[in-house]
């Protein structure tokens, strides 16, 4: 057969249908509309049309790769073709959108959306732009993959950065306002809604030429790291360690009131990850019902710390007002207790029983927690309000800024304690559990007690978070303790990697902190953990900073041969 | 006193009554082994030796102590280790990091240190893959990996479930001469095997499972000689 027949149009035809339902697929639930009042660069694209314009690219550049071995410009071609057919799929969109009044079915196929799919033109000129613009996004798309490999990743990784920066604009200007003298220096860099475009092309080049510099020289870099001698190169890590706590303790007078608020909400999540981390990363213990020591530790706190006693002033009817520091130890050691309780029935199962009677027992926790039978002692549906604050002499941990330092030092304490842990008898005999719960018996691991230190670390971490969220937002209710709050916690150490300790906070950073940053995002929560965890099975199931046996695991680098097997994945930061 | 000994032990998964009042002795520095058809018997009865399994009847003495008090983890600790059935090694972790498990019980590091060193004089073929990944290992080299892990213990009675299952010749050949190094170093080995030739060429005494039950009990001379052992076990008629 002739080759120019066998060539693939028909790839390039599907690649661009699937992007083209993806981009109908964002537009229709309302994201493309609602994202739109936040420019990327400012006016030059708004976020609503970056997801567009990433639907469209991604379908260009698989086209491409899919042609791959056919010529360059054949290449180009499918990716054209591909944004062609998924822009005229947003074009088909744009037309049958009034007469067929689809807004009775998708009540965010509206006006507004079809304006920002026209370019706010006229529709028949909209409909070429859009067209136009397809073909030539999708192009682009193809040229990435034309791309040598090495330049290929550093553009995307800029193009990644000119995004995020972008979404992050506002904050970040805040953010500068408190440090005036860079404020100015960069102030050329935002536009009134965005980045500006000189900033952009900015942000573009120095990552871009960084990330390939760093590819061209960093290896000689860290050889020559790896060759200093042991002392040297673990003073150099305490001192990276001790400049990045430095930072973190100026963090607050940087970030004001609502940053911080943003930080701590995020701190406390990497608390209760942490621990989720030691039980089911560390372990292998799957656990969905994590929210019960939460909410035990914020309930224990509650009770005993709330002033509004009695018919009047509150709900409970008994209090003993302890001060806030009475009260945490409690609360954790009452956390621990549940923890080792519910620990002891689970201990022979397994697997997906085990979620099972764990889920359960977070549902009970909420179910107890709304109860009229324990109303008087907890509050039912009303809840405990005024629940007391920590002080130190006058040191009130009552604002965001103030708290910051608890919760700051909260995790500091648990990621200490996971770090030694993981290192010792019980990180080797969790290890062991983890991977053959028969084998660790065999070895000599003792699986009563190597099980329930797993459950009890992990409840006391989690108790510790709740306790201080208790006092943070001041008032308990039981909703706040629902099963989203364990899947949260779990989403996020999966995406961080599992029973890794740098993942829970770059986990943590993503699935609370953007949410929280980002209002646009709240409402798309679920929505974006779905896509993200499924993009991360698909291209980095050991997730954004992995520890070094799980990486191992799904990224085999050496066969029973010795020689390279499947592709040999650099992640960036190492191991760990 | 014998250094190991089953008195009428009866063993149960859930109703299936899998070991019907089995006795046996095993005197220290002997390799006594065990031989029957699948499903005789031979690894419940190691189980039940190390604490995997309860038994519901009898008593299992460790130098005329009774373990049934004990659990799993503490009969490892008292010497007796099992490498069980199937090369379990944990395939996630390198052949290294799976010796050190193996030391679990000794928390030493330098200790550690030298065991490994000793599995690897022992198995050579594990030194050169000591970074592989276990579960990358090829069968063979995974039931050396999972022979080694069990010493790293220093057992004083080592529980083998049939380590020449899955090799080739020449890979049995030195399996089991390793087997006779371990017990010219002194440890006592009971041994579980489906290839009767070999046990009984390098064992002191045999017996013979059959339902659960002991229905032989010989010098591993003798019992190459009985007529229903040929029969039944070494394939000739
Ligand atoms: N976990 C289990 N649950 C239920 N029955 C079991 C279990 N393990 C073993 N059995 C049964 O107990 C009996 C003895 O099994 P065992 O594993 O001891 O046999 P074996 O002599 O080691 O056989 P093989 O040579 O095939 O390994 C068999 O009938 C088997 O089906
Ligand atoms: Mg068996």
């Amino acid at each position: 057969m002739n080759k120019k027949t066998s060539f693939n149009w028909l790839g390039a035809i599907q690649i661009g249908l699937i992007g083209g339902v993806v981009a109908l697929l964002v537009s229709l639930i309302g994201m493309v509309e609602e994202f739109s009042q936040r420019d990327i660069i400012s006016g030059v694209i708004t976020m609503g049309q970056t997801l567009i314009v990433i639907a469209i690219l991604m379908a260009g550049y698989f086209a491409a790769s899919r042609a791959a071995g056919e010529a360059a410009t054949m290449r180009a071609i499918s990716g054209a073709l591909a944004g062609l057919v998924a822009s005229a799929l947003l074009t088909g969109l744009v037309v049958i959108i009034p007469p067929l009044n689809l807004r009775s079915i998708f009540p965010n196929a509206s006006p507004a959306l079809i304006n920002i799919l026209t370019f706010n033109q006229e529709t028949v000129v909209g409909i070429l732009y859009l067209l136009i613009t397809g073909a030539v996004v999708g192009t682009l798309g193809g040229l990435i993959d034309i791309l040598p490999a090495q330049i290929r990743r550093s553009v995307v990784l800029a193009l990644f950065w000119v995004g995020l920066l972008g979404l992050l604009q506002e904050l970040i200007r805040v953010t500068l306002t408190n440090m005036p003298q860079v404020g100015a220096a960069l102030k050329w860099m935002f536009g009134s809604r965005g980045l500006s475009i000189p900033g952009a092309v900015a942000v573009f080049i120095v990552v871009a030429g960084g990330n390939y510099l760093w590819a061209a020289r960093g290896g000689q870099v860290q050889d020559r790291f790896r060759a200093l001698p042991p002392t040297q190169r673990r003073a150099s890590q305490w001192g990276g360690a001790l400049v990045v706590i430095a930072v973190l303790l100026y963090l607050p007078r940087i970030l004001g009131p609502y940053l911080s608020e943003v930080a701590n909400i995020v701190g406390l999540f990497i608390l209760a990850g942490l621990g989720l981390n030691i039980v089911v990363g560390f372990a292998g213990l799957l656990d969905l019902g994590y929210v019960a020591f939460y909410a035990i530790g914020a309930y224990v706190m509650g009770v005993l710390t709330t002033n509004a006693i009695g018919q009047n002033a509150g709900q409970i009817v008994f209090g003993p007002e302890f001060s806030f520091w009475q009260a945490l130890p409690i609360a954790v050691g009452a956390a621990v207790l549940f923890g080792v309780l519910l620990g002891i029935p689970v201990l022979k199962m397994r697997g997906d029983y085990l979620a099972i009677v764990t889920l359960g027992f977070g549902e009970i926790i909420r179910i107890l927690a709304l109860s009229d039978f324990l109303k008087p002692y907890i509050g039912g549906s009303q809840g405990i309000v005024e629940v007391g604050q920590g002080e130190i002499g006058n040191f009130v941990f009552g604002t965001p800024q103030t708290l910051y330092y608890m919760i700051f030092a909260a995790c500091l304490l648990a990621v200490f304690i996971s770090w030694r842990l993981r290192d010792s008898r019980p990180g080797r005999a969790w290890k062991a559990l983890r991977e053959d719960e028969d084998v660790a018996q065999a070895m000599g691991i003792n699986l009563v007690a190597t099980k329930l230190l797993a459950f009890a670390t992990g409840a006391a971490f989690s108790g510790l978070s709740g306790a201080i969220f208790a006092s943070k937002v001041g008032s308990i209710y039981p909703h706040s303790f629902n099963l989203l709050f364990s899947i949260n916690v779990l989403a996020l150490i999966i995406i961080g990697g599992m029973g890794s300790l740098p993942g829970v906070f770059v986990g943590a950073l993503i699935l609370a902190g953007l949410p929280e940053l980002l209002r646009e995002f709240a409402e798309y929560r679920l929505l974006m953990y779905g896509a993200l965890l499924i993009v991360m099975m698909l291209t980095r199931p050991e997730g954004f900073w992995p520890e070094a046996t799980h990486r191992r695991e799904l990224h085999e680098e050496f066969g029973a041969e010795g020689e390279p097997r499947a592709e040999i994945v650099k992640t960036p930061g190492g191991a760990r | 006193m014998a250094i190991l000994e089953l008195e009428n032990v009866h063993s149960y998964y859930g109703h299936i009554h899998a070991l019907k009042g089995v006795s046996l002795i095993v005197e220290e520095g002997e390799i006594v082994t065990l031989i029957g058809a699948n499903g005789a018997g031979k690894s419940t009865t190691l189980k039940t030796i190390s604490g995997l399994l309860r038994p519901r009847e009898g008593h299992i003495r460790l130098n005329g102590e009774d373990l049934s008090a004990y659990k799993a983890h503490d009969i490892v600790s008292k010497g007796v280790v099992q490498v069980p059935e199937g090369r379990r090694v944990f395939g996630r972790l390198t052949v290294t990091e799976n010796l050190e498990m193996g030391a679990y019980t000794r928390s030493n590091a330098s200790e550690t240190a030298q065991a490994v060193e000793r599995v690897f004089h022992l198995f050579p073929r594990l030194k050169e893959r000591h970074n592989q990944l276990a579960g990358t290992l090829s069968g063979g080299e995974q039931q050396m990996l999972a022979t080694g892990r069990a010493l790293m213990a220093y057992p004083k009675v080592l529980l083998l479930d049939e380590p020449s299952m899955g090799l080739a010749p020449v890979l049995v050949d030195s399996i089991f001469d390793t087997i006779k190094q371990l017990h010219r170093e002194g440890t006592t080995i009971l041994l579980v095997e489906q290839n009767a030739r070999m046990a009984l060429q390098i064992a002191d005494r045999g017996y013979v499972l059959q339902t659960g039950q002991v229905v032989l009990n010989d010098s591993a001379q003798n019992l190459r000689q009985n007529e229903t052992v040929q029969k039944a076990y070494l394939g000739i008629s």
